[in-house]
């Protein structure tokens, strides 16, 4: 095992398009590091640069001690899982998987024993004769999991395994991959779209964005810390909701927008130092949809801390366990390029209503016993302790430690 | 409307009961039908190969003073004399000369253009482009064009006549089509496979025989059929390039032909063995025409 250390890693593309700028990067021993980002955002490319596949443009890259940049991929004692598994549909399971220890002439009582335990890791016992196209997806997917640990290499690198296996066998994959990765301790860098799968398989995330890095940090960190619009409306499903407000001062400290007054507490200058700079000024205002409760429904729960706004329900998503309730808020919506950029993943939760007319469609996420039915009015009850607050020009994240001094 | 109408139709149809008989004779008869076409196109086929067979059994004087047909009244004709005299004769050489010009130019087209087709498809080298349109332009200069300025060549080589000057010059021009065939089949197979392989440690040569070669087997081997029948049945190259002791068969029953009469009791024994060969070959690999070695490879 080994760490991976990138230093301003540049991949510059033939036409001079830059998928990854200057990237800094350092995967711990042992650490499960996730690469997300909207496509085409250099995540991908980065790991591929990381494997061996793609020429390094500019930069380091060290895996261990040993800088890699000109070492080809079989040099660099790594193993990768491929989207789409990439078996070899010519040989059986158990060949596949001791193809790359055939290739590094392996004894052969050591490659029968390594494949034997992978076979038994992975509940692939039985399969070990057929060929993969006699597999399932999830079985394809765990033969490819299975070359890879066969190898025991110093790290894994995974560009999105699970992307082809359908929902419910993704959620069952992602906990045995977390358990994988608990057992057998390698570095690992996952490259993933998804930010459910960043969030809940990463010691790490690593927030990528036009071969930009972002942020990098915890899930938690990254979820309730943001660096800037970006990752604030990337990471979180539903995505968290913007609007333009002002900072005011004049009875008490409020965050002002579209007739709606929300009181922020002294704690929130605490935490964000030089957010009284921006007294009397705009600011961007984000709110995720969990920080959203139902007054009514939560009666009692509610109370330091909490504001209550009204609202009308345009339209009401039932989750079973939640209901995302779906309202206008009288503000246009911001068109920062951040914002734009984040919400233009184009996947699961598309929240655009035809006819907002200059009106930001805001989503809260609310207890089902609520119970709100579409076109009723509901007092959303509004946790003020987590208001994110973004410079209007930069994006960036007011008073987040990454930020001061830029 | 009664309630048999209501029932699904595959019932009715497998009861066979409601269904009037004149229907029933149709859908048999459809079924029957073309069956009967295909195998009466197949017979008229292989009437022909049928006739050069029969005829290479029978006596010469039989072939020259009835039709093949009357055999079919007069079993008695059959004799394997025609077979013993073609092995008794100088036949066997030009057979065995067949062998040795086909085989090797089979194997180098394969072998060659297999490894050409995987860097055209694989590796990256400056002017990979320009040359692959050179090889494809190569595809439509016609052979005759050659045969001069390489029968002067070979004159300067010392090698006219012989059989490896036949087999270079059908080498020659077999590669541009195996190239162009091979280098698209390796272009199909996805870039995660041989990824996959350069991570699990293997070099290009590696790559090359372990993983992209046996997943070609079905191209290679159509391509080695074609090229075997293509070489096998030619007349031209041998015509200009052998000599008398290097021809392969299909000159040495050329060479049979007469201007008023033929040797039939020959060339029908002679053409029926330089069919017999391609066709055992085409039974042995046709499954790789029908099977798809990809399935499974990558969803």
């Amino acid at each position: 095992m080994a760490s991976i250390v990138l230093t301003n890693v540049d991949k510059v593309y033939a036409g001079g398009v830059k998928a990854v700028n200057s990237l800094n990067l350092e995967i711990r021993d042992g650490e499960f590091m996730v690469l997300v980002g909207p496509s085409g955002c250099g995540k991908s490319t980065a790991l591929r640069m990381v494997a061996g596949l793609e020429d390094i443009s500019g930069g380091e890259i060290r895996i261990g001690e040993k800088v890699v940049n000109h070492l080809p991929p079989k040099d660099r004692d790594i193993a990768m899982v491929f989207q789409n598994y990439a078996l070899y549909p010519h040989m059986t399971v158990e060949e596949n998987l001791a193809f790359g220890l055939k290739l590094r002439k392996m004894p052969k009582s050591e490659i029968q024993k390594r494949v034997n335990e992978a076979a038994k890791m992975l509940g692939l016992e039985q399969y070990l004769k057929r060929k993969p196209a006699a597999l399932s997806g999830g079985q394809r997917q765990r033969v490819a999991m299975g070359r890879a640990i066969v190898r025991e290499p110093q790290a894994f690198l995974m560009d999105e395994p699970l992307s082809n296996l359908d929902a419910k066998l993704r959620v069952s994959m992602r906990a045995s991959l977390n358990q994988m990765h608990e057992r057998l301790g390698v570095t690992t860098v996952y490259v993933t779209h998804d930010q459910v799968e960043a969030m809940t398989l990463g010691d790490r995330v690593c927030v990528l964005r036009d071969g930009l890095l972002q942020q990098v940090d915890t899930p938690q960190n990254l979820f309730d810390k943001p660096v800037n619009l970006f990752v604030a409306g990337f990471m979180g499903s539903p995505s968290m909701n913007f609007v333009t407000a002002e900072l005011v001062k004049d009875g008490g400290t409020a965050v002002a927008f579209a007739g709606y007054r929300l009181p922020v507490p002294d704690s929130t200058f605490h935490d964000k130092p030089g957010l009284d700079q921006y007294f009397g000024r705009k600011v961007i205002l984000g709110i995720r949809p969990s920080d959203f409760e139902d007054s009514v429904a939560a009666n009692g729960n509610v109370s330091n801390g909490w504001v209550r706004i009204p609202a009308r329900a345009e339209v009401t998503e039932e989750l079973g366990s939640e209901i995302n309730v779906l309202f206008l808020i009288d503000a246009p919506p911001v068109e920062h390029r951040d914002t734009v950029a984040a919400a233009d993943q184009g996947d699961d939760t598309d929240t655009s209503l035809p006819l907002v007319g200059g009106k930001s469609l805001w989503t809260a996420r609310v207890n089902a016993r609520s119970h709100v039915r579409p076109g009723q009015n509901i007092e959303l009850a509004v946790d003020t302790h987590n208001l994110h607050f973004f410079d209007v020009d930069s994006g960036l994240a007011i008073g987040h430690p990454a930020n001061i001094g830029r | 409307m009664t309630t048999a109408t209501l029932e699904p139709k595959h019932a009715r149809d497998r009861e066979g009961i409601q269904r009037s008989p004149l229907a029933r004779i149709i859908d048999r008869l459809g079924g029957g039908l073309l069956q009967v076409v295909v195998i009466v196109i197949a017979l008229f086929w292989l009437m022909p190969t049928l006739g050069l067979f029969v005829v290479s059994l029978r006596e010469q004087e039989a072939n020259t003073s009835s039709g093949w047909w009357t055999l079919l009244t007069q079993p008695a004709q059959i004799t394997l004399d025609n077979y013993a005299n073609l092995l008794a004769s100088g036949f066997t050489s030009s057979f065995w000369n067949t062998i040795l010009i086909t085989v090797p130019t089979t194997l180098l087209v394969i072998g060659i253009a297999a490894m050409a087709g995987y860097a055209f498809a694989w590796i990256e080298f400056p002017g990979r482009d320009a040359l692959f349109l050179v090889v494809i332009g190569l595809l439509v200069v016609p052979i005759q064009i050659a045969l001069i300025p390489i029968a002067g060549l070979y004159g300067t080589l010392g090698i006219f006549g012989s059989i490896p000057a036949v087999v270079l010059f059908h080498v020659a021009f077999g590669l541009p089509f195996a190239i162009f065939l091979l280098r698209n089949f390796f272009a199909g197979i996805p870039r995660e496979l041989l990824e996959a392989a350069r991570m699990d440690g293997a070099g290009e040569w590696k790559i090359f025989s372990t993983v992209v070669f046996p997943l070609a087997k079905p191209a290679i081997a159509s391509l080695g059929i074609f090229q075997f029948l293509w070489v096998w049945n030619d007349l031209l190259v041998a015509l200009v390039f052998a000599d008398t002791e290097n021809q392969p068969m299909t000159k040495a029953l050329q060479s049979q032909m007469r201007q008023f009469q033929s040797n039939v009791d020959i060339l029908a024994p002679g053409a029926f063995l330089s069919l017999l060969i391609p066709l055992i070959l085409f039974f042995a690999f046709q499954r790789y025409f029908v099977q798809g070695m990809l399935a499974g490879s990558v969803k």
